[in-house]
């Protein structure tokens, strides 16, 4: 893939749930190689984004383009590892069990189990059953299934949600090296203060991007230093502007 | 469809069920044990036992395997691995015949005991071939399987795919001729029950059990069977979505 290449592009998308409209038309590209954060509330519909990309999502009108392929592609599976926001893993199975079936569901060799075991740092848990491990190993063991085969996109819903300091800096420091790599990495968090880590931020609320920018850009075009507080100068100057 | 990803859901599913003794308890001690009991009830009427306990044979599995694989998607779906699995390259073909074959294995296990104690132990007088009884009683089991996965495709939680249980299986276990022989049911309900899977089933354990074998009508039977398993298996596959709200 080319280097300036969008590996996601949204135009105008809008999802239908029931018979509520949870995204209002949102747009936005995610560069090749980069790490995005998608930030917001809950409930502002990062999950509903996320699924329509992953191909997941019902209802979904606009433009999804995934890697150059209309999003929920058949031959888009295997490329985008997905992490669901509750770890999406057999939880009467091993992490060894759990990450050798999902291996053989993608064709991958059953070495690369030990490569992404070790990437989330679960060598010392990785033959006791899912349902004995904590929580947040259990989310790294759902993440370690997303980068089984080196996928193109990852696409991680809140992954680092209960995980200690210590344990947060190494997976955004593994998002970093995947993206060096050549990955494209979506990483949504209602955790303000990871947005800093991320190449790009996405900022939602209610179903509507408020923000497209760096981390930066954003802090200094509503003057502050503080991300929560660029995030409620920008609502303010949304509701005055209508 | 591909053959390495049914068989890893296979084997997947089959590690899973080792792991849960009471459900494999359930699913090959259960039916053997409602015979039993049945056995019992009609100790002094040892004929009416040789009649019912044909069919029995094959409703207990059919309905056991439903119960248990109503649920099996919905824990998937509630447990996020579906989604998983579908951003992967996994037909929902590989999926639902990968539960099935594992749930075939199970049923194959639970056959042998239930003929075995059936035939053996509780003396039940058929005059056709044990191995013949058995495959019947197989393919009853992957019938029940093959229906509960396709109620489990349409139920949205696991609460309401129990319910499925007294909606699909229940009417066919009256009709199946196990209460009442089928052509002596009124015309219309006799004409539902020729296209239900359980009267099928019945048909054929009844065959085997009278002698006529598989060579003499039985075998049609039981091929019709397969032919509600792949059925039920496809409208599955039709019915699981990809995409869901």
């Amino acid at each position: 893939m080319m280097k300036n290449a969008m590996a996601v592009t949204c135009r105008d998308v809008v999802v239908v749930r029931g018979d509520r409209e949870v995204l209002h038309g949102v747009g936005f590209d995610l560069r090749a190689g980069s790490v995005t954060g998608l930030l917001g509330p809950s409930g502002c519909g990062k999950t509903t984004l996320i699924r329509a990309i992953a191909g997941l999502q019902a209802k979904v009108t606009g433009d999804v383009q995934v890697l150059g392929l209309p999003a929920g592609s058949a031959k888009l599976r295997g490329r985008i590892g997905y992490v669901t926001q509750e770890p999406s893993v057999y939880g009467d199975l091993s992490v060894t069990e759990n990450l050798r079936f999902f291996a053989a569901v993608l064709g991958e060799p059953v070495d690369d189990v030990d490569r992404v075991i070790d990437a989330v740092d679960l060598r010392s848990h990785a033959d006791a059953p899912v349902d004995r491990l904590s929580g947040g190993q259990r989310s790294r063991a759902s993440l370690a299934a997303a980068l089984l085969g080196n996928p193109e996109l990852l696409v991680l819903d809140e992954p680092t949600v209960g995980l200690d300091p210590v344990l947060r800096r190494d997976l955004w420091e593994l998002f970093h090296r995947l993206a060096a790599d050549g990955a494209t990495l979506l990483v949504s968090s209602h955790v303000m203060d990871e947005a800093v880590r991320c190449d790009r931020l996405l900022l939602m609320r209610d179903g509507d991007l408020l923000a497209d920018e760096t981390p930066q850009a954003l802090l200094e075009s509503v003057g502050t230093d503080d991300i929560e507080q660029a995030f409620l100068t920008l609502i303010d100057q949304r509701a005055g502007a209508r | 469809m591909t053959p390495r990803v049914t068989f890893a859901v296979a084997a997947r599913v089959v590690a899973q069920l080792r792991r849960d003794h009471r459900t494999v308890a359930m699913l090959i001690v259960m039916p053997a044990l409602l015979v039993t009991l049945m056995w019992w009830m009609f100790h002094d009427a040892p004929a009416t036992f040789d009649r019912v306990g044909g069919p029995l044979l094959a409703v207990f599995p059919a309905i056991i395997m439903f119960i248990v694989t109503s649920v099996a998607t919905l824990r998937e779906r509630s447990s996020g691995t579906l989604s998983r699995l579908f951003t992967m390259p996994m037909g929902k073909v590989d999926f639902l015949l990968g539960y099935a074959i594992a749930f075939a294995l199970i049923a194959v296990v639970q056959a042998v005991v239930v003929v075995s104690i059936s035939l053996y132990a509780l003396d039940l007088d058929i005059r056709g071939d044990a191995w013949q009884l058995g495959v019947v009683a197989v393919l009853d089991g992957v019938l029940g399987t093959a229906l509960g996965l396709f109620a489990s495709a349409f139920a949205a939680t696991e609460f309401q795919a129990v319910q499925m249980m007294p909606a699909v299986m229940i009417p066919q276990l009256l009709l199946c001729g196990l209460l009442l022989p089928r052509d002596q049911l009124p015309d219309v309900l006799n004409a539902v029950s020729d296209v239900l899977p359980l009267s099928y089933a019945v048909d054929a354990v009844t065959g085997v059990a009278r002698g006529n074998g598989f060579g003499d009508g039985a075998g049609t039977d039981a091929l019709i069977v397969l032919a509600f398993i792949f059925g039920a298996l496809a409208l599955g596959a039709a019915t699981l979505k990809r995409r869901t709200a």
